[in-house]
């Protein structure tokens, strides 16, 4: 990155970039809250792919139980920052009389530490699997945190199982609640606009993140291993402790985007938290471009916003068919077919990393 | 009386019922080409992979630079100083020749995750010479304008040359190649031995596996011959090619 050589270009790109952005969730106001919300959303999943692409795409360990670090983060908010807890232990009411409401960014470390050991744990048994067997046992992880979220109710309600968590905190930033609207004077900014933002300088933060790791000593090494373990072991690299590392690091951006999405809700249940998730944040990675940030952003906005559009363009179809077309299974119906479409049209993915690696245009003489 | 960098005794392992490696021992001194041969099937890779740490052995002492280690993990062994390349070519396929080869310096910098995420003066300071150091290394094998291509791009004989930059890059007490000419043609082949010939003269020790006697007796100083597991022969490749063990386990008795 040579900034000094091209101060003026690159200058003007980044403050063209930097405004388009600032005025997005303005412009999607002006269409209507429930725009904002599709994008609040899409953010959301932007975080979880990135994670997931530490994983999969980075250290090439395809993970299909990605959704329970999410869950993870999310419980934890939900958890510490509603009444659910201090209305059923009376230790803790007694602790925290006026209710256990951790602030957001107490509860934040917490959840992100919590995925990220989790990811650590569920990496360590599974540390000499490759490919398919891994998938398994992440899927098999996957569920079993989930049937866990359903089923702690019982003896001792901790998870209030499957009818959740409600009443959850909103977010407080600077000591404005993000759930109220904020007046700046010449414009009002409605609360998921206020999430939006937030959001969106989340995913910002996680881009650099990400693309400082990537090209880096320990991005290289990751992707070694997942190029040939066996010679990047033979290059003295400790495939185990990076392996850890990847599955930590990437958990750590589920359970982030977990706390988010639990304030952003306000309520969270296990239903939130299946296989299905799962499978869609690994498409997202996979059809945007594994391994390469812009496509994994670009996979995650569109295959989470795409149902939600979809929505406006099923409901014609529907009324033209006298209702014989259901809405949700045509929606279902024609992401199936963009994801095969997008398949055959792109097989590496809608937005792959360049190919920089062309075969030398003449057959190069020895020297 | 130079002293052995790599020095190895009594090394045995089994493989079920199978004496794969029999009491094999071998020293060799620094800046030498050591050559290890057999025919098929001798224990030749087994060898191998015995002393980088692929298999366990089941007895044996090794020696690296004066310093005994164990071949517990692959990792280590790289560690400790043995760098290796492999009978079918392992490279980061979809890695740039540049990367892989900055890859090998892993082994020998430290910079973590925080250095990485923060871009401390250090980690920019050590990237710089980690490039710098891989695009002397491939300059040095005479690829030098290849770096910015994607590995799997490059041709055979580059990509054998790639291979041995790598291991360079990790700044190896002992370079072992397995079998390095195999597939080659005889202008690469004339290349290759030029290359090894440039590397011993600029002080690294080589262990060399390989099935081209003519490659081996022309570029060895050593030779150690294996045979169903069994060391037949070791001394100068004058001698041991004279040695009728040897020629009797590539050419045959003659009894039949």
């Amino acid at each position: 990155m040579n900034l000094a050589s091209l101060p003026g270009r690159a200058g003007l790109r980044y403050l063209v970039w930097g405004l388009g952005l600032l005025l997005l969730p303005l412009m999607l106001q002006s269409m209507g809250n429930a725009w904002v919300r599709i994008a609040d959303m899409a953010l959301l999943y932007v975080l979880l792919a990135l994670g997931l692409n530490i994983v999969v795409g980075f250290a090439g360990l395809l993970d299909l139980g990605f959704v329970a670090f999410f869950a993870v983060g999310a419980y934890v908010f939900g958890l510490l920052a509603s009444p659910h807890l201090s209305d059923t232990f009376s230790w803790i009411a007694a602790m925290f009389p006026g209710g256990l409401h951790l602030p957001l960014w107490a509860v934040l470390p917490i959840g992100a530490g919590l995925a990220g050991l989790l990811g650590v744990l569920l990496g360590a048994p599974t540390l000499k699997l490759r490919g398919d067997y891994l998938a398994i046992v992440t899927l098999g992880f996957g569920e079993i945190i989930r049937v866990f979220l359903n089923n702690l109710d019982n003896p001792v309600n901790i998870t209030n199982g499957p009818k959740g968590l409600g009443q959850i905190d909103a977010m407080t930033v600077l000591g404005h609640p993000l759930s109220q609207v904020l007046d700046l004077g010449f414009i009002e900014l409605s609360s998921v606009t206020q999430y939006c933002y937030l959001f969106l300088v989340l995913a910002l933060v996680s881009v650099l993140l990400c693309h400082r790791l990537q090209t880096s000593r320990i991005g290289r090494a990751w992707m070694a291993i997942r190029e040939d373990e066996i010679a990047a072991k033979a290059m003295g690299i400790q495939t185990r402790n990076l392996k850890l590392l990847a599955f930590g690091m990437g958990a750590m951006f589920g359970g982030v985007a977990g706390v988010m999405f639990a304030a952003f809700q306000g309520f969270v249940s296990p239903e939130s938290f299946s296989l299905m998730e799962s499978v869609m944040i690994v498409a997202m990675v996979v059809l945007g471009g594994l391994g390469h940030l812009p496509g994994v952003v670009l996979g995650a906005i569109l295959l989470s916003a795409l149902p939600e559009v979809l929505r406006y363009v099923t409901h014609p179809l529907q009324a033209m068919t006298d209702g014989r077309l259901d809405a949700a299974i045509l929606r279902q119906l024609l992401i199936a077919l963009a994801m095969i479409l997008i398949m055959l049209w792109r097989p590496r993915g809608l937005w792959p990393a360049p190919e920089h690696g062309k075969a030398l245009p003449t057959e190069r003489e020895a020297p | 009386m130079s002293k052995p960098v790599f020095q190895v005794k009594g090394i045995c392992k089994r493989f079920g019922g199978l004496h794969a490696l029999h009491d094999v021992s071998m020293s060799i001194q620094a800046g030498q080409v050591y050559g290890l041969i057999g025919p098929n099937g001798a224990g030749k890779t087994t060898f191998f992979n015995v002393i980088t740490g692929l298999y366990t052995p089941d007895a044996g002492s090794f020696e690296l630079a004066g310093k005994p280690y164990q071949p517990s993990s692959v990792h280590q062994v790289a560690k400790a100083g043995i760098a290796r390349t492999f009978q079918n070519i392992r490279l980061f396929a979809e890695m740039t020749a540049l990367e892989n080869v900055m890859v090998g310096r892993h082994v020998r910098t430290g910079i973590g995750v925080w250095g990485a995420v923060f871009r401390t003066q250090a980690f920019r300071q050590e990237e710089q010479t980690i490039a710098e150091r891989a695009q002397a290394l491939l300059d040095y094998v005479g690829i030098g304008e290849l770096a910015p291509f994607k590995a799997r791009t490059l041709s055979y004989g580059d990509q054998r040359r790639l291979e041995i930059a790598r291991a360079l890059a990790t700044d190896p007490q002992l370079m072992a190649l397995d079998e390095p000419a195999a597939g080659m043609n005889a202008t690469e082949k004339g290349q290759l031995r030029a290359l090894i010939d440039r590397i011993r003269r600029d002080g690294r020790t080589i262990l060399l596996i390989e099935h081209d006697v003519k490659l081996v007796m022309g570029l060895c100083d050593a030779v150690t011959v294996l045979d169903y597991g069994r060391q037949i022969a070791q001394g100068a490749p004058a001698e041991v090619r004279r040695d009728p063990l040897v020629i009797e386990a590539y050419l045959g008795s003659g009894e039949h």
